[in-house]
């Protein structure tokens, strides 16, 4: 095994694949000579040439629109957007397409895509590079979205995503590309789409949250588990959709309390769902209110002022012991 | 019934100062001595920012932000020729154009090192667009700008910027579509430097240049030298005046080359060679104006180093006042959410105030 970042864990995953189907093609914007503008796919093009490793004028819309004629014609199409605030220009075609053509020929012609579009704050970027839009994307039927938190699952959720018969946007939380490694083992290894993970077992709290925001609250949960010897319960989602509910109101049930950590705005997001599901399936089993530490219902700040508006491990310790206290 | 053709196309090249600083006197557009050196001082007080923003940003001083050196041939002559009521709209390399419209040179500074404090103007009347860094938007909304002047009776024009790359988005089409079938008072300046990222030019686009993509919207056309200014001060007085006269949209490809990286963040030696950079380096637009201003006499070497260091303590001042001002308050993104107050901002404004007091301590 070898200990790779989630920059190399993908590339990792894309190559493999690449060589074993050769359906499998990628699309995107100097993905090819310059091997992406974060290193995705370097040294991809050498290997399996221009026709599949396809460096696209600079177009989403065109991207995703041609996208799905070479799906619906059975090829494999894995689309890079450069950042998921650009990617909004291609949801036209997304929308009206991509999720709804299995629906609209009861499963003739199908859109077996990925759209891989890295998220989410704290690199200091520049204005729309910095935004956890994730539930755009959740709302859509027909649309499957996944985030990976770390090197290990993101090798093995894309390979799924590139495998499933269905659209799958997979969103990269960039702030984790190289913050960490793991060990990756070289052989295949696949996780199925749509499932959550417990990543911790513990009985006093369930702890819930996704992508980059997976680090903080590790980070919290051992805090607080050292402070206050309890324990807690993490659930890592993976699949924001469809959202694998069951996973997290059986442990509510079995914990009684629970908060979610989201990056994104506050209202109408993923973890407005999650308070939704424990609402319909484990309410009679809470002894507190759920916990929610999101993002703020504002323009996305310029990163001047970025640190202060993401949730930090601080603040979720913070909503544990809320929680905990109730 | 015999094929017979129904239109034909022809897109002009122009040229008035070439590289080597020969000047056309037939079509040179003949600026004042004091309109000649205004320009050449803008374009040495670009330079000189652009090279210090580098020098920033590699100190870890200043945040990521694209170069402009190479440019400064295309947005500063236009400025220079916009009116005061006209709009600019630019992408995001045209750093010049915006110092000539009256932007605090803080401004970008403050903008690149994450602020939106480096978006607000001095006033809202000078009729900067924001910088566009969701490629291809600005081309509608220049469209859009054009119509109310013109539905205000105001007789002014939108001057908009577009990269090589942002030719190919929807956008650029839809927008020269509408501006066209409008005949909104709007001039259309596309900044061909060759590259859109790791790009190169060759493989945006199939179209031989990029000029001719305006005639499929009827609007007239032409390729100029970006390097040369005076070719674009030509070009922009012809389209500007086409706008005022209720005449339409035009189009003015200029050919100019992307001398630094992408922005800082990327790296162009894996995509392109030295030998490139070097001849374009050449061509560079400085290097002639200042060949040009020496043949008309208004120049010598004790002007031009007098310039040098004019500039440079222009942008030392500049670095300093940016340097000792960033205390803004971390708050103000949420007063600015909407124009009208609502319980579901201010309860989480007051959430964020105790989360920032809290971690103070
Ligand atoms: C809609 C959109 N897609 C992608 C990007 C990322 N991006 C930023 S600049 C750029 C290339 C732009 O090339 P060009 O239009 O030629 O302008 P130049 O950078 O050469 O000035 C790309 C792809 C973006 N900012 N917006
Ligand atoms: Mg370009």
């Amino acid at each position: 095994m070898a200990k790779l970042n989630m920059v190399q864990a993908i590339n990792l995953a894309l190559s493999q694949e690449m060589a074993k189907d050769k359906d499998v093609l990628l699309l995107g914007q100097d993905i090819g000579v310059d091997g992406g503008v974060f290193r995705l796919t370097e040294g991809l093009l050498d290997k399996y040439g221009k026709e599949r490793v396809i460096d696209t004028p600079l177009a989403e819309s065109a991207i995703i629109g041609t996208s799905i004629g070479m799906a619906m014609a059975g090829l494999k199409p894995v689309c890079e957007m450069q950042f998921s605030g650009f990617s909004y220009l291609m949801m036209g075609q997304f929308e009206a397409h991509a999720t709804r053509m299995r629906a609209r020929t009861h499963g003739q012609f199908t859109v077996p895509m990925v759209i891989r579009m890295p998220f989410g704050g704290g690199v200091r970027a520049l204005e729309h590079h910095s935004e956890s839009r994730e539930i755009l994307y959740a709302h859509l039927p027909g649309a499957k979205v996944v985030i990976p938190s770390g090197p290990r699952n993101a090798r093995a959720l894309l390979l799924a995503a590139i495998r499933d018969p269905d659209p799958v946007v997979f969103m990269e939380p960039k702030h984790s590309y190289r913050a960490f490694r793991e060990e990756v083992p070289e052989a295949e290894e696949v996780m199925e789409l749509g499932k959550s993970q417990v990543v911790q077992e513990g009985t006093d709290l369930t702890l819930i949250s996704w992508g980059a925001m997976m680090r903080p609250t590790l980070k919290a949960a051992a805090e607080i588990e050292k402070k206050r010897g309890v324990s807690i319960e993490i659930i890592d989602l993976l699949s924001i959709a469809p959202l694998d509910y069951h996973t997290f109101t059986e442990s509510v049930k079995k914990t009684g309390r629970c908060v979610v950590v989201q990056e994104a705005p506050r209202s109408f997001g993923v973890s407005s769902e999650v308070v939704a599901r424990i609402n319909d399936e484990s309410f009679l089993y809470l002894e507190a209110p759920v916990g929610r530490l999101t993002g703020y219902d504002v323009i996305t700040p310029y990163f001047g002022r970025e640190k202060s508006y993401l949730p930090n491990s601080d603040r979720v310790s913070r909503a544990i012991t809320q929680t905990l206290d109730y | 019934m015999p094929r017979k053709p129904i239109a034909k196309f022809t897109v002009e090249h122009l040229q008035i100062l070439d590289e080597k600083g020969k000047l056309d006197a037939k079509l040179d557009p003949k600026l004042s001595e004091k309109e000649a050196v205004t320009m050449y001082r803008w374009m040495r007080l670009a330079r000189e920012l652009d090279e210090r923003m580098l020098k920033l940003q590699r100190q870890g001083r200043l945040g990521t932000f694209p170069p402009n050196t190479g440019q400064e041939a295309i947005s500063i002559p236009i400025a220079l020729r916009m009116q005061e009521k006209d709009w600019f709209v630019g992408a995001f390399r045209e750093l010049g154009g915006r110092l000539v419209r009256g932007e605090p040179l803080t401004a970008t500074l403050y903008y690149y090192n994450g602020w939106e404090e480096g978006n607000i103007l001095p006033q809202k009347e000078m009729r900067i667009i924001p910088t566009s860094v969701v490629i291809g938007c600005q081309i509608e909304h220049a469209a859009g700008l054009a119509y109310a002047a013109r539905y205000k009776g105001e007789d002014a024009a939108a001057v908009c910027f577009i990269g090589d790359g942002g030719t190919s988005e929807g956008d650029f089409h839809e927008g020269l579509n509408f501006a066209a079938a409008w005949k909104a008072p709007v001039v259309y300046v596309v900044q061909n430097n060759q590259w859109a990222i790791s790009i190169p030019r060759s493989d945006q686009t199939a179209s031989q240049t990029i000029a001719q993509k305006g005639i499929a919207y009827d609007m007239p056309v032409i390729q100029v030298d970006g390097n040369d200014p005076l070719a674009v001060t030509v070009a922009i007085d012809e389209a500007l005046a086409r706008a005022r006269a209720g005449e339409g949209p035009s189009l003015i490809e200029a050919v100019t080359y992307r001398l630094m990286m992408h922005t800082t963040a990327d790296d162009p030696t894996k995509y392109r060679g030295k030998a490139e950079e070097d001849d374009a380096w050449k061509k560079e637009p400085l290097i002639r104006t200042r060949m040009y201003l020496d043949k008309k006499g208004y120049w010598d070497d004790a002007k031009e180093e007098a310039l040098l260091a004019e500039v440079k303590a222009q942008v030392e001042a500049v670095v300093k006042e940016f340097e000792s001002a960033k205390d803004w308050q971390q708050d103000e993104p949420f007063r600015h959410v909407y124009g009208t107050e609502h319980a579901n901002i201010t309860e989480q404004h007051q959430d964020f105030l105790a989360n920032v007091a809290r971690e103070a301590k």
